[in-house]
């Protein structure tokens, strides 16, 4: 499944690394990434590649828990969800 | 995809309360029916546990995979009034009592279907249902139930509204939470994934899955940014909003039901406030311009506010059903429970506001010694601007015991509280007890 995940939070170093890191444990393809200071916060999203058998369920709490130590916040979702909300067809069959 | 507009959906989970208002299983009962009540209802047990086994994990799974919240997962069945009419019982507190047994195995909050259609004329199993709402209500903890008397093509049971204002009296009785329920409708509509009202109506299919969307501080937000725009703006912007809202639960719903292997039936578009700080319906109408909910425009605004929605809405998703539009409920709403605290929403207001969005007086508590007649009133007055409008329009009214104006009434939870609303002294009775129908009125004729 193509998901996104979402990286919020005051800029320090390590933040990126921290994430990419625990992705590559996790073998989590990395397909696109982009980085921005919004609103005066460190705001990233990546697109990843989730094995079809990995439990999404535990990856995202393992996920809320990184960002806990990272003093980030930390989500995964579908991907579908975003083209859904933002495209005109997007992620509708 | 561009990382503001990603950032704009995570916002509106976050921070605006953006979830999934209900994703509601509509289960038909009609392969049910038998002569001998002990075997209708194990049937009823057995059908729903089987169909809505997995409605909750899937719910729960789909919840943690797309990141937003699903607030309740609920079931509806084919009215129980055409159920049970064959098996002769006396009363029906025995079905109510297995459809709670049932949602309580299956994890659901609650079930609807504890209903009956009267908008012309009783059949015998609407008689004993309606007679056994308030000790079926006593008797369960999830059940819900709805009584439909009016109708546009048929008009208004007069008989109904009298019989169903002392139903609501007999369950003050017993507990006025009670009243909480239980909806009186004109225009039931059947495929309402929404509680207290919702069924599972004759014409839908054997299983279906609707989806009720929410997103009142998603709406609050957009308007903050157009201050001081035309109306213009302000409808566009709304509509712009309640396509993303609405997205939402056409994703979600196709989802969920192609996972439970069951049709997926509609996407109700009602903006559906919580009692949450920056969760209401009258918080948005004051954005737009009002100092308070209930001032004179309250009616303008939010009948520009329920077009827009669903406008919006309807390109969204592939089916729009349900009920549709904004709900002004007074207890579930901070807003609503503001004004009508200071006496600036009223129910005179909340009527007209009716007239123009779904869904009717919901949730409005009455001081204790309003009258079975005034209510009978209250409920016709709901079913005569449904009918007039062809619109649906419903009465849950909730009158508490010993407290009249001035006081509350605490429901928890989502249901939030209720300041006591003043209703008119004088006696409506013998209208009321003139009994009969209110003829179809005459746009009803259209073949």
């Amino acid at each position: 499944m193509r998901a996104i995940l979402t990286t919020v939070g005051q800029d320090k170093t390590g933040i990126v690394a921290g994430v990419s890191g625990f992705l590559a444990e996790k073998e989590i393809n990395i397909l696109d990434l982009s980085q921005t200071i919004l609103n005066g916060y460190f705001t990233m999203m990546m697109v990843v590649d989730v094995p079809d058998d990995a439990d999404f369920t535990a990856l995202s709490s393992e996920l809320k828990d990184l960002g806990k130590k990272l003093g980030v916040e930390i989500n995964i979702r579908n991907e579908k969800m975003y083209a859904a909300m933002h495209e005109l067809s997007g992620g509708l069959e | 995809m561009d990382l503001r507009r990603i950032m704009e959906t995570v916002n509106m989970i976050d921070n605006e309360n953006l979830d999934l208002r209900t994703t509601t299983m509509g289960i038909s009962l009609l392969d049910c029916i038998d002569s001998y009540s002990d075997k209708a209802c194990q049937k009823i047990y057995d059908k729903i546990t089987t169909k809505a086994e997995k409605l909750v994990k899937v719910a729960k799974d789909l919840e943690t995979e797309y990141g937003i919240p699903i607030a309740n997962k609920r079931i509806t069945v084919t009215p129980i009034s055409l159920i049970a009419a064959a098996s002769g019982d006396s009363d029906y507190v025995k079905y109510a009592v297995t459809l709670d047994k049932a949602a309580k195995a299956v994890g659901v909050d609650l079930i609807g279907g504890f209903s009956a259609l009267v908008h012309k004329g009783y059949q015998n199993g609407d008689r004993v249902l309606i007679k056994s709402i308030p000790e079926a209500l006593k008797a369960t903890e999830r059940v819900c139930s709805s009584v439909n008397v009016g109708s546009t093509r048929s008009g208004i049971n007069m008989d109904a509204v009298k019989e169903m204002g002392q139903i609501v009296i007999e369950n003050e009785k017993i507990n006025p939470l009670n009243n909480g329920n239980l909806v009186i409708f004109c225009n039931a509509v059947e495929d309402n994934p929404f509680m207290a009202g919702g069924f599972h109506g004759v014409g839908e299919s054997d299983v279906a899955l609707n989806v009720g969307v929410s997103g009142p501080g998603v709406v609050k937000k957009a308007l903050e940014k157009v201050k001081g725009e035309s109306m213009d703006v302000v409808a566009e912007t709304i509509k712009q909003t309640a396509f993303k809202v609405t997205r939402m639960g056409q994703l979600v719903g196709q989802e969920a039901s192609k996972r439970l292997g069951v049709d997926f039936g509609i996407v109700d578009l009602s903006l559906a406030p919580t009692p949450a700080q920056g969760d209401s319906v009258a918080n948005i109408l004051e954005e737009i311009g009002l100092e308070s909910v209930g001032t004179h425009g309250t009616t303008a605004a939010l009948a520009m506010l329920n077009d827009a929605v669903k406008k919006g809405g309807i390109m969204a998703c592939s089916h729009v059903g349900g009920l549709s539009g904004a709900f002004i409920p007074e207890s579930e709403d901070a807003g609503m429970i503001a004004a009508a605290e200071k006496g600036i929403l009223t129910v005179d207001k909340l009527e007209a506001m009716t007239a123009v969005c779904s869904v009717g007086l919901d949730m409005i508590a009455v001081p204790g010694d309003t009258p079975a007649e005034t209510i009978s009133a209250m409920i016709a007055d709901e079913a005569a601007i449904g009918m007039i409008n062809n619109k649906t329009t419903a009465v849950r009214v909730i009158p508490v015991p010993g407290k009249g104006v001035g006081d509350s009434i605490e429901f928890g939870g989502l249901f939030g509280y209720a300041p006591i609303m003043p209703v008119h002294k004088e006696s409506s009775a013998a209208m009321i007890n003139r009994g009969g129908r209110i003829p179809a009125p005459v746009h009803s004729f259209k073949n």
